[in-house]
């Protein structure tokens, strides 16, 4: 690893200003990274040539005096973002060969402050899973492994982007979460991960899963270049009807450190069997440096915590299901035709072969629930219940400006460990899930280690459109816990 | 409630998904282990609660009735699989 690529997006951003390195340099530094870590299998297409050629425009913008915010900087852009001319697959068979005529908004925003694209980055099978096992091309390996030096998952469904990260191969990276794949696969990592407001981020050109909780978000070394990531990748696109119409805050100026009398809750409901003790250990940890930095711990309750899980496991298929019909062998993507049949025929070969299990199973969950006869008891009702998971939150925001938990239920795990068992895999998303449903802003900042040096994080909500406070809660736990360990390089 | 394996081959049809008959019995015993774990929703009391329709309040916005796009219809065909003269084509449908 060269000293270039240790460096953070803020200190790369100041550097190239400074003339310490150019862009090219830079740049160079990290496709010679990303060529030295293929064994974590993390990028499914690697663009080295697009990163040189955003790297030539911003050495002349630096030289010119004329940068743009991320001007130099190489990006990881997770495979779900649709790239002009380059190959998005969303990890799936079925998309394999196709090739954008557009560039997603949130990756067109992030080339046009200046950024470069090393490449797409894997991830689970159209963003459905925990532990990037689901993807047509393979799993991706975690740069962190176990004491006995075993083979680790790096989180999902941006597991691609985590490992990529926590490698130090690029700057940062884009993910999305719709349930936790942004947080749980930092949390793994020992990155930093942070989930917008819903609406935050433009979903106009980014592979549609569950429509109503997808939501972009950067993932980075730290609080501060996630700030950085997001400013760039968030704001208003007329082309996304869920877009908020709102000004975009300076999520970087919020970063004070200064927490004197924020009210931190603790809901109560977020302590759950089968929790590892030292997990436990370092929520009331966080607590306690959040106490000492100056805030006010208060005890809260989300008392329909329970079932969010179950509520996101009839939501979310319910809109797969419908999101992905558009994959029917007929205007992209592949086509399987069995001799002499028919057009249903060749709708029902193409969707068997290009779909992973995972994904088959959850289209069938979701075309289950919203059939007719069984709707009104699963779908409506989960639709219930999100609001009132929503109120909980609601009512617990009176009490206290930040939500403290862990972010995932453990450590990383060993390769094939959960793969058999689909409830124990959603489990990982235990925590992350309720803020997903109510549409708040989230992130993962790591806060310590396991008995085997593995890195553990820890999760902070916010209320909806508190960014900034929730930015600098982060940053102030970030800075009170001190993590700066990193996976000792095995690639 | 669970589902038979009847039932299993008729969602598989409808979600146009073509299920091996060996499928059909390890699909029927997932799909229950899921519907199984979220049936204890049933248990919340609802009565009286609207369903979610939007997380974060936000209006659908109007626009001016304008062509904004179009003229592009090779790009539109570039990821076709069997683009015939223009258009999208598949197999035949009527006899």
């Amino acid at each position: 690893m060269s000293d270039l690529t240790n460096l953070t997006l803020a200190a790369m951003r100041d550097g190239l200003r400074e003339k310490s390195f150019s862009a090219k340099e830079l740049t160079q530094a990290h496709i010679a990274a990303v060529e030295g870590a293929r064994e974590l299998n993390a990028f499914t297409v690697e663009t080295p040539e697009l990163a040189l050629a955003a790297a030539e425009t911003a050495d002349r913008a630096l030289a010119d005096g004329a940068a743009k915010p991320l001007s130099g900087i190489p990006l990881g852009i997770k495979d779900l973002f649709c790239t002009e001319g380059v190959e998005s697959t969303a990890g799936s068979n079925i998309l394999r060969g196709f090739t954008p005529q557009y560039e997603s908004t949130v990756s067109a925003n992030l080339l046009a402050d200046g950024a470069g694209m090393l490449g797409k980055l894997n991830m689970d099978e159209f963003a459905m899973g925990s532990s990037n096992e689901t993807s047509a091309w393979g799993n991706v390996i975690n740069p962190w492994r176990g004491a006995k030096g075993e083979t680790l998952v790096p989180g999902g469904s941006s597991g691609g982007s985590s490992a990529a990260v926590a490698a130090r191969i690029v700057a940062a990276a884009t993910g999305t979460d719709t349930g936790g794949s942004i947080r749980q696969p930092a949390a793994f990592t020992g990155i930093t991960g942070f989930k917008p407001t819903y609406g935050r981020c433009s979903r106009w050109g980014t592979v549609a899963f569950a429509s109503s909780l997808d939501q972009a978000g950067p993932m980075a070394r730290d609080v501060r270049d996630c700030a950085i990531m997001l400013r760039s990748m968030a704001g208003f696109d007329p082309k996304d009807s869920t877009s908020l119409d709102l000004p975009l805050p300076d999520f970087e100026a919020a970063l004070t450190g200064d927490i004197k009398g924020r009210r931190i809750g603790i809901p109560k409901e977020y302590t759950i069997d089968g929790i590892p003790a030292e997990i436990e250990a370092l929520w009331s940890k966080g607590a306690d440096m959040l106490r000492d930095a100056g805030a006010e711990i208060v005890e809260i309750s989300l008392p329909h915590t329970k079932y969010a899980l179950p509520t996101y496991y009839i939501i979310a298929p319910a809109e797969a299901s419908s999101n992905l019909a558009r994959y029917d062998g007929v205007r992209y993507g592949l086509r399987e035709t069995p001799d002499g049949g028919n057009l249903i025929d060749m709708y029902e070969a193409t969707r068997s072969a290009g779909f992973g299990d995972e994904v088959k199973r959850r289209i069938m969950i979701g075309t289950y629930v919203l059939s007719a006869g069984y709707y009104d008891a699963y779908y409506l009702q989960a639709q219930k219940v999100r609001t009132l998971i929503k109120q909980d939150f609601d009512r617990a925001f009176e009490q206290c400006d930040v939500i403290l938990t862990p972010t995932a239920p453990s450590a990383a795990f060993a390769a094939g460990s959960k793969s058999d068992d689909p409830i124990a895999m959603y489990l990982n998303d235990v925590f992350c899930v309720p803020a997903s449903l109510a549409g708040l802003p989230a992130m993962s900042v790591p806060a310590g280690a396991d008995k085997d040096g593995l890195p553990l994080g820890l999760h902070l909500i916010g209320n909806a459109l508190e960014e900034e406070g929730l930015f600098n809660a982060g940053y102030a736990l970030e800075r009170a816990a001190g993590f700066s360990a990193q996976p000792e390089k095995w690639w | 409630m669970s589902v038979d394996a009847d039932t299993v081959r008729k969602i598989a049809h409808l979600a146009r998904i073509k299920l091996p008959e060996e499928r059909v019995e390890p699909m029927k015993s997932e799909l229950n282990n899921i519907l199984g774990w979220v049936e204890q929703l049933g248990e919340v009391d609802t009565s009286g609660v609207e369903p979610t329709t939007a997380v974060i309040a936000n209006s659908l916005r109007w626009r001016e009735d304008e062509i904004t796009d179009g003229d592009v219809q090779e790009k539109v065909l570039a990821n076709a699989p069997k683009p015939m003269h223009g258009f999208f084509a598949v197999p035949k449908v009527i006899e």
